[in-house]
């Protein structure tokens, strides 16, 4: 029985806050952690399949021509060489997410250097690396190519943009102006688990075995691209080793080791090495961005500009969405606001942890601090005299924002109002500064169904296709079902990472734990529903604690009241008006110290601070341990993270992890977070908002920030790599 | 990985033999199995010294220090006398790679580790060293961990190495069980060759020449320092690193003998540097004096045009540091 639920009116009851259990918001260990840690969650390539056979991604060696396998024949005779697949449902990159259809299909034709065109399955892992590397591919016909988005062919995208007011009035009118340009690089999600696939078909049906964030879209994606139905495909992925957006869509490892699996009768697992995950999964966009503030003598803003490129292949769709929260996040009358996608033959760019406002925010939250310093307002100050009253272009109500709150309470916690003058506190060679920047993210509620048991013996079954990214999703399914049925977290078991399972969100865009959570919520509610109606009251007069029913000054067990049935609910939860009637976002703000080396322009984060409201907390850990990760993956924006692109053929570089930073312990400081109390009646009837990707979302700001506060040197290139800092110092 | 033989050698003359035709020397395979797996390297035999004896660190007649070129990183960067008589080393080694790294590595191994190279180590690229006369892909690639001395029109690689860039600074000495029978030391600086018109070849060893000890000479009168500068605050290779010993006498720079790392195909030296600075009250202008002619001949390729001016802020920084208070 399904209970649908549609997202039309502000939940205002609140029922979690009347609840017993006390489980929800509790800082709860994930359940799965110490699987993980010993090394005994079964990850996606891990699985010892009888008679598995092994695939490797052959890549095109340049970004134009048709592809040609020149010694294909010689390859296959090689020892341990089960076959050589070229086929044209191959997928020429991932795809994006919720596409629910297959990416572009093309082996035959590079697009660009790195692009899987074929794949050699053998024996071993070792055979098939071996032999892919023998593998010759000669492209015939090629043409140069653009690579560079500053001189490649411009599609703008005007539905992404805007145009209100005069904003070159406001700027020539305006006391105090900033009109600057800054630049992001590219980045790899580089999740620690690479990306893989095992395919293994029975008759006519297929198991994957993958490592992906969105089952019920994968699902489609992979039929769609091996052109079978839905319905002969089941998805795995109890875990996954951190994705970051790079695992949203079907990827080519899996429809690779589909067609190897039913080409050689075997189990076929492809998985990629560390150089395909840089090379092949999804990138996020460079940026260049121009930001134009105009203030009057307040540093009240008047107008806000933001024009920002972007690239990606011909024919995707995807354009980083640079613009989406500075479209609430400040006042100003004036407004223009535009994103021009280059097509380019650089791998696929895609989402990468919050997409848009990672980026835009970062850089807003720069000439928000080069517009302090003109104006001489401190910079938290300055943020606080322009947050909108309403949404500034549509005029519709927050649905809930403690954007001040994190401004002041972040400030009075990390000690802002201790900030050295600019290039004024030094210690030996190194430069001391303090930063700060806003954080801000769309909220968004996605379509999710989960099936809810409760057994005879009273305890409970959480089921659904939804998937654990290392994010908390099995702890925080568990709390909020043994909330609502009053059941201490040991009797809730969660299922999780199954196309079998009732199909949910998946995760991703911060949504899947408000929208999983709904359906468990919903599924939940129903089940209280019948037991209320077994005992003949009302459900809100029920109280559900430790597998025990209180009702009319009467106890009873929840086996007493089961009686040997079972009750199964499915939740369903659909998106609806809350989402247009209001303008629904999460709020913060980081704080941030560094050194900086006045010899070498080394910087070193010395403390981070970030203060978040995302509405109701669910589980403490979880989110504190989203706004670290977050905030660490700032301080890889800001000081290291960068795909360097070869500007002669547009291929990776550096696609390796000695060579791409990301930050290692000795990069990170004491990270302390504050979560804000709040509930967002029109996010979800949990109150909830997404946390996952608030922490990065304007991060790397408060730390360039801070660089010229300590130095006086403002870095527009990010990442503010030491050559940078010097050539100012 | 291709199908090799292995061999496991149990004496250096049976390593040396089973190396001279064709055969690759593993030891702690930090760096070989890498590029073994991207058919970078494709050795047909590998010949594993893992088992002879030479992980032993022993006092020389002279106050010198013998070191068996299988003492891993970790055990000679705390070895207590290292630690005392030169801390140069024991940071050096102690700011490379990470702990479990440097349980592995071995302190011949370090010394002819590869090139980090990017388009040494992808295959779809050009690169003289890996496939002679294929052309260079970083010349005017993305170049910006590659060397601006030393260079050649064919190849501007840099040599990873922490430790040997201490090593250069307190003169050591490599010694060679060569693959004929004899065994010789050689000073580190003739170990290395600039890559000229041939980068495929990197050191003066024939196939199935083992290096056997690295001999550190007594500890001599003076500071000592390594820094490292890098990308990020851990385990990440020099973009420029400096190892010096200093001693100021009567006012004057009596002793300095500097290496750098990250700026060159080989741990760099550059006796004139040095000649410069002996005999010289310590000042600013003295060590720009030295930085000058250091880096008089350098030269950047684009992404790694920032090395030139680091490296003399380093130098700098690095002379002040050591001579600070003695000058007095
Ligand atoms: C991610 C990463 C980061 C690193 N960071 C740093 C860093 O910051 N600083 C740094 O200095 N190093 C760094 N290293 C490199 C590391 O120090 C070297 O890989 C290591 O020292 C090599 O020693 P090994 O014993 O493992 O050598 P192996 O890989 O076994 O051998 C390397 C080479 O030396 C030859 N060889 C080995 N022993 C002998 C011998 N006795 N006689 C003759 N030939 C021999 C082998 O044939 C092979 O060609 C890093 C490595 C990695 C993978
Ligand atoms: S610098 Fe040397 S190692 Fe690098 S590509 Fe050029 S030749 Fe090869």
């Amino acid at each position: 029985m399904t209970e649908q639920f549609k997202m039309d009116a502000p939940a205002t009851d609140r029922r979690l806050d009347g609840m017993a259990q006390g489980l929800v918001g509790a800082p709860l260990d994930r359940p799965e952690g110490p699987l993980k840690v010993s090394g005994t969650a079964t990850y996606a390539d891990e699985y010892r399949l009888e008679n598995l056979a092994h695939g490797m991604l052959v890549r095109a060696p340049g970004n134009s021509g048709r592809v040609r396998l020149a010694n294909r024949d010689a390859v296959a005779a090689m020892p341990g060489v089960l076959a050589v697949i070229h086929d044209p449902r191959l997928l020429r990159n991932p795809a994006q997410g919720t596409a629910n259809k297959a990416p572009v299909q093309d082996a035959n034709e590079a697009h660009y250097l790195g692009q899987p065109v074929a794949l050699v399955v053998a024996e071993s892992f070792e055979h098939a690396r071996h032999a892919a590397h023998a593998l010759k591919i000669e492209l015939e016909g090629g043409t140069p190519r653009p690579v560079d988005p500053e001189t490649a062919a411009i599609e703008p995208q005007s539905s992404k943009g805007l145009d209100q007011g005069d904003l070159d009035r406001a700027m020539t009118e305006a006391v105090h102006a900033v009109d600057v340009t800054y630049r992001t690089p590219s980045h790899s999600s580089a999740p620690m688990e690479p990306h893989a696939s095992i395919a293994q078909w029975d008759g006519e049906n297929l198991t994957l075995r993958g490592s992906y964030q969105m089952l019920k879209y994968n699902r489609n994606e992979l039929a769609d691209a091996l052109g079978i139905h839905p319905d002969r495909v089941r998805i795995l992925a109890p875990y996954v080793g951190g994705g970051f957006g790079s695992k949203l869509g079907l990827a080519p490892e899996a429809v690779a080791a589909a067609i190897a699996a039913k080409e050689t009768g075997r189990p076929v697992s492809v998985a990629l090495t560390r150089p395909q995950v840089f090379e092949t999964t999804m990138r996020r966009s460079e940026t260049r961005q121009r930001i134009r503030l105009a203030a009057d003598a307040e540093g009240r803003l008047a107008g806000i500009g933001q024009a920002a490129l972007v690239s990606n292949l011909p024919g995707e769709v995807f354009a980083e969405p640079v613009l989406q929260a500075t479209h609430f996040l400040y006042a100003g009358e004036n407004r223009r606001l535009s994103l021009d996608l280059a097509r380019v033959h650089r791998l696929c760019a895609g989402s990468v942890r919050a997409p848009g406002e990672a980026v835009g925010i970062t850089v807003l939250e720069c000439a928000m601090d080069e517009l302090a310093e003109a104006a001489g307002i401190d910079p938290v100050e300055l943020r606080r005299r322009n947050i909108p009253e309403k949404d500034p272009e549509s005029g519709k109500e927050f649905s809930s924002r403690r954007f001040r709150e994190a401004l002041d309470s972040g400030a009075e916690a990390f000690g802002w109002s201790d900030r050295p003058a600019t290039r004024s506190r030094r210690e030996g060679e190194w430069w001391i500064g303090y930063g700060m920047a806003s954080a801000a993210r769309v909220n968004v509620l996605m379509e999710s169904r989960a099936r809810v048991t409760l057994a005879p013996d009273g305890s409970a079954k959480v089921e659904t296709d939804m998937t654990d990214i290392g994010t908390g999703t099995y702890a925080i399914l568990g709390q909020i079902a043994g909330e609502m049925l009053g059941l201490p977290r040991d009797r809730v078991e969660v299922v999780l990472g199954d196309t079998d399972l009732p199909p949910a969100s998946g995760s991703g865009g911060s949504w899947g734990a408000a929208s999983s959570g709904t359906s468990v919520y919903v599924a939940c509610q129903a089940i209280r529903a019948q037991l209320a109606e077994r005992l003949g009251v009302a459900e809100t007069e029920l109280t559900l604690k430790d597998g025990q029913a209180v009702f009319d000054n009467r106890t009873e067990t929840l086996a007493e009241i089961l009686k040997g049935d079972e009750i199964a609910k499915e939740g369903h939860v659909l998106p609806g008006d809350t989402s247009k009637a209001v303008r629904q976002a999460t709020f913060g703000a980081y704080f941030v110290e560094v050194a900086v080396n006045g010899v070498t322009g080394e910087t070193r984060v010395r403390r981070m601070h970030g203060s978040f409201a995302a509405g109701r907390i669910l589980n403490a850990k979880t989110a504190r341990s989203q706004c670290l990760g977050g905030m660490i993956f700032g301080i890889g924006m800001a000081l290291t993270e960068e795909l360097a692109f070869d500007d002669r053929d547009g291929h990776v570089a550096n696609h390796n992890l000695a060579e791409y930073h990301i930050p290692v312990n000795a990069d990170v400081p004491q990270i302390t977070v504050e979560l804000l109390e709040e509930r967002d009646d029109w996010a979800s009837p949990l109150q909830a908002k997404g946390i996952g990707e608030l922490g990065i979302c304007g991060a790397a700001g408060a730390i360039v920030n801070a660089i010229h506060n300590a130095t006086g040197v403002r870095v527009r290139d990010f990442p503010a790599t030491l050559d940078k800092v010097i050539a100012g110092l | 990985m291709r199908p090799f033989d292995y061999h496991r050698a149990t004496a250096p003359d049976d390593a040396a033999r089973a190396a001279a035709s064709g055969g690759t020397f593993i030891a702690g395979g930090t760096n070989l199995v890498d590029l073994m797996k991207l058919e970078v390297m494709a050795p047909e035999r590998l010949v594993d010294i893992t088992r002879l004896d030479m992980r032993g660190i022993e006092e020389t007649g002279d106050g010198g220090l013998r070191i068996g070129a299988l003492v891993s990183n970790t055990d000679l960067a705390n070895d207590a006398r290292v630690r005392r008589d030169w801390p140069v080393l024991s940071r050096a080694l102690l700011s490379g790679a990470t702990q479990q790294l440097r349980n592995k590595a071995t302190t011949g191994g370090n010394l002819l580790q590869r090139t980090r190279c990017l388009y040494f180590y992808d295959r779809a690229m050009p690169c003289n060293k890996r496939e002679p006369g294929s052309g260079c892909g970083a010349m005017e690639g993305f170049n910006r961990i590659l060397a601006v001395l030393g260079t050649s029109d064919h190849c501007i690689a840099t040599h990873p190495s922490d430790m040997a860039v201490a090593m250069m600074a307190l003169g050591a000495e490599v010694e060679i069980a060569r693959a004929g029978g004899n065994t010789e030391r050689l000073p580190l600086d003739d170990l290395y060759l600039l890559p000229g018109d041939t980068p495929e070849r990197e050191t003066v060893l024939a196939p199935g020449d083992l290096i056997t000890a690295v001999i550190l000479p007594a500890p001599v009168a003076g500071r000592q320092s390594y820094r490292k500068v890098r990308d990020r605050a851990s385990y990440a290779f020099a973009l420029v690193s400096v190892a010096a010993v200093v001693a100021v006498e009567d006012g004057k720079v009596a002793r300095a003998d500097l290496a750098f790392g990250g700026l060159a195909p080989k741990p760099w030296r550059d006796k004139d540097v040095e000649a410069a600075l002996l005999g010289q009250p310590p000042s600013e202008a003295l060590f720009d004096k030295a930085a000058d002619i250091l880096l008089a001949k350098a030269q950047g390729h684009g992404a790694n045009d920032f090395k030139i001016p680091l490296a003399r802020r380093v130098l700098s920084a690095v002379l002040t540091e050591l001579t600070e208070g003695a000058a007095a």
